[in-house]
């Protein structure tokens, strides 16, 4: 776990991570190495983040903790409850803001906060796994900041040699 | 943004002709301190992607507060034919009828005798505030059926205040045609919890002075005096409105490919005002809409008690009358005079507040000689300026001006640019009492990540799409 990773991306082209000129792919590399999930940066008044995977179930889950990590802190969440989610999509990127739609909704109007993402099934219209978490408790769990939204806008993955790359913009 | 041109046509306009698949140019209001910030994200580039939208008409505008936002930029004006146009949840945003009132009183600021601080704490503590705050009451879902139908009405006839209220509501505090049906039921759950409740981000309570008055006609019309204390309140319809938003954005993406013509942007994603899809829309919209008036209206009643109950004053000696209630983002059918002749139409207004001229049949009788009040709030700790609307903005604009100081920084650029300072010690400096529930909330909402307010109101002032009224100064601020 690696909590409040929140790194700048000062270094890299924004347009286009994976782009080789930048050398990106072998930053990939680093940030596997580094057990980096994600990373977080500006777009105008809202806040973008860019998700890292092996595989698309591991992006998924990546694209999910990071949500929660940006919002609570997830150390201090213990997995008492657990939900099934189902949720389908137009093709990868449609299907990972559903997702994050998804688990976004458990929180905001269920006040679920979660910490744990499986994936059990994936393919580029369907995913189904299990989330865990408990219910947000203002004694002992502390909100970083509010994520009103998850938007289409610009949401897209790209495929390295190393692995997957996703970017989405939250409306905060 | 290569194959868009941006040409200036006179001191406060700049178009951009129609290319590729624009039906129409785009206007955007700005002026020489401001146009260095034309361009400098992609706002313009959406400018011109909402001109691709079927049935607009004239322009597709932008206001000087323009900033980027989701498909529509924040700022961004647009009508459509009622017959052949569109509405799109993007030309509204996620926060449905977020909007501001402004109360004028009958008291100065040494009638409070010392009790500022006293009564920003007590305000803080009275009016629910912060991320995901919930409200002191419990609805049942008629009670919340209710409300998504009446709007601010609702509130009156529960107790939260007196009918004058409404006659300065924008509206009257009711969009006609909700029908809680076209509702999901997790919007439903999202605001039964959260009814009077101020929010989180750049939503406030301020306690403010009159400054100085610009239009003394109008000021006098609309209760401004000089010295006299007035509150604004800048907030809109919750967790409710963004989960509107979300699920018809998302319904709408999903059915992009049916559209007959193609979208530059998928969050412009959209749907015929005359298709069952746009209807729903519409009447969703509607219902946030008033949850969002009955929400400003029940802040408003508490303001009042509190006031009356720390400064130890009568409703009669403090006079807390409210000026006007208006709302910067929604979809609305209104008619205007196009090309000589009255049509219906839809006007989005993202990020931008309704400015009817004197004489128009929809403002209470006080104000119909020098026009609608129009609040524009400032960045945090700066004060509103209250304007007027005019025949300008009828005859451009559809009757719509600019609504705020429009965000520049980022904002974790902002909190990055607060480290090692107080934000809250330095509003204290300028003679600001700030309470906020989160440190970050006032780090993200530094003065300096927005536009100056006093550039904007020139912009829209100087373009004849409102008149200045009078400013007021912040005193006291309390922020989610």
């Amino acid at each position: 776990m690696v909590p409040g990773v929140d790194g700048s991306r000062e270094g890299l082209d924004p347009r286009n991570p994976l782009s080789p000129e930048t050398g990106t792919e072998t930053r990939l590399k680093e940030l596997f190495a580094m057990d980096k999930r994600y990373t977080t940066f500006d777009h105008t008044a809202d806040l973008g983040i860019e998700i890292y995977g092996r595989n698309e179930r591991e992006l998924f889950a990546n694209a999910a903790f990071a949500l929660f990590d940006i919002m609570t802190d997830v150390t201090a969440v213990y997995p008492k409850v657990e939900r099934d989610i189902s949720i389908e999509g137009a093709g990868w990127e449609d299907l990972l803001v559903n997702f994050l739609r998804e688990v976004l909704y458990l929180f905001n109007g269920e006040g679920l906060s979660l910490r744990s993402f499986l994936v059990s099934a994936i393919d580029s219209e369907h995913i189904t796994g299990t989330v865990r978490g408990e219910f947000f408790d203002t004694d002992r769990h502390c909100l970083h900041r509010e994520v009103k939204a998850i938007t289409y806008h610009r949401a897209e993955i790209m495929k390295g040699a190393h692995g997957l790359t996703a970017r989405v913009i939250c409306d905060v | 943004m290569s194959d868009l041109q941006i040409e200036r046509l006179d001191d406060h306009r700049w178009i951009i002709p129609p290319v590729g698949g624009m039906r129409v140019p785009g206007m955007i209001y700005s002026s020489d301190r401001m146009a260095g910030g034309i361009g400098s994200d992609e706002s313009p580039r959406q400018v011109a992607n909402v001109a691709h939208l079927p049935g607009i008409i004239n322009y597709s505008f932008a206001m000087p507060d323009m900033h980027w936002g989701y498909g529509f930029p924040i700022g961004g004006v647009a009508a459509f034919d009622t017959a052949e146009g569109v509405i799109s949840p993007g030309g509204v945003g996620y926060d449905i009828n977020c909007g501001v009132r402004v109360m004028t009183t009958g008291i100065t600021e040494a009638d409070m005798g010392g009790k500022l601080h006293d009564l920003v704490t007590a305000l803080f503590q009275n009016i629910p505030s912060g991320v995901g705050s919930t409200g002191k009451l419990k609805l049942s879902l008629k009670e919340e059926r209710q409300v998504l139908r009446d709007g601010a009405r609702w509130a009156i006839e529960n107790g939260y205040g007196s009918p004058e209220d409404l006659v300065t509501t924008e509206d009257g505090g009711t969009m006609e045609g909700a029908d809680p049906a076209c509702l999901s039921d997790r919007a439903l759950d999202r605001g039964r919890a959260q009814l009077g409740t101020l929010g989180s981000g750049n939503h406030f309570l301020e306690v403010e002075v009159v400054d100085e008055i610009f239009d003394e006609e109008a000021a006098r019309a609309f209760g401004l005096e000089e010295g006299r204390i007035a509150v604004a309140i800048h907030s809109g319809s919750r967790g409710l409105g963004y989960q509107v938003c979300d699920d018809f954005l998302a319904r709408m993406v999903h059915r992009i490919h049916r559209l007959d013509f193609p979208l530059p942007d998928r969050q412009l994603a959209c749907a015929y005002l005359a298709s069952e899809e746009g209807k729903e829309y519409y009447t969703a919209m509607a219902c946030a809409a008033n949850y969002a008036w009955a929400n400003r209206q029940m802040l408003m009643h508490w303001t009042r008690e509190t006031f009356e109950r720390v400064l130890g004053m009568s409703p009669r000696t403090l006079q807390m009358r409210l000026l006007y209630d208006v709302c910067h983002n929604i979809a609305k059918i209104e008619e205007f005079p196009v090309e000589g002749r009255t049509r219906r139409v839809c006007v989005h207004r993202k990020g931008a507040t309704r400015a009817f001229p004197p004489g128009h049949a929809v403002l209470p009788a006080s104000y119909r000689a020098v026009g609608q009040p129009v609040l524009i709030p400032g960045d945090m700790g700066t004060g509103s300026y209250i304007l007027a609307g005019t025949d300008g903005a009828y005859k451009e604009t559809f009757g719509s001006t600019c609504h705020g100081a429009g965000r520049v920084m980022s904002r974790s650029r902002a909190v990055k640019a607060s480290r090692k300072r107080s934000i809250g010690r330095e509003m204290a400096q300028r003679g600001v009492v700030v309470m906020a529930t989160g440190k970050r909330t006032l780090m993200e909402e530094l003065p300096e990540a927005y536009k100056a307010v006093d550039d904007v109101v020139d912009v829209v002032h100087n373009a004849g799409l409102s008149k200045k009224v009078a400013r007021l100064r912040a005193i006291g601020c309390i922020k989610g």
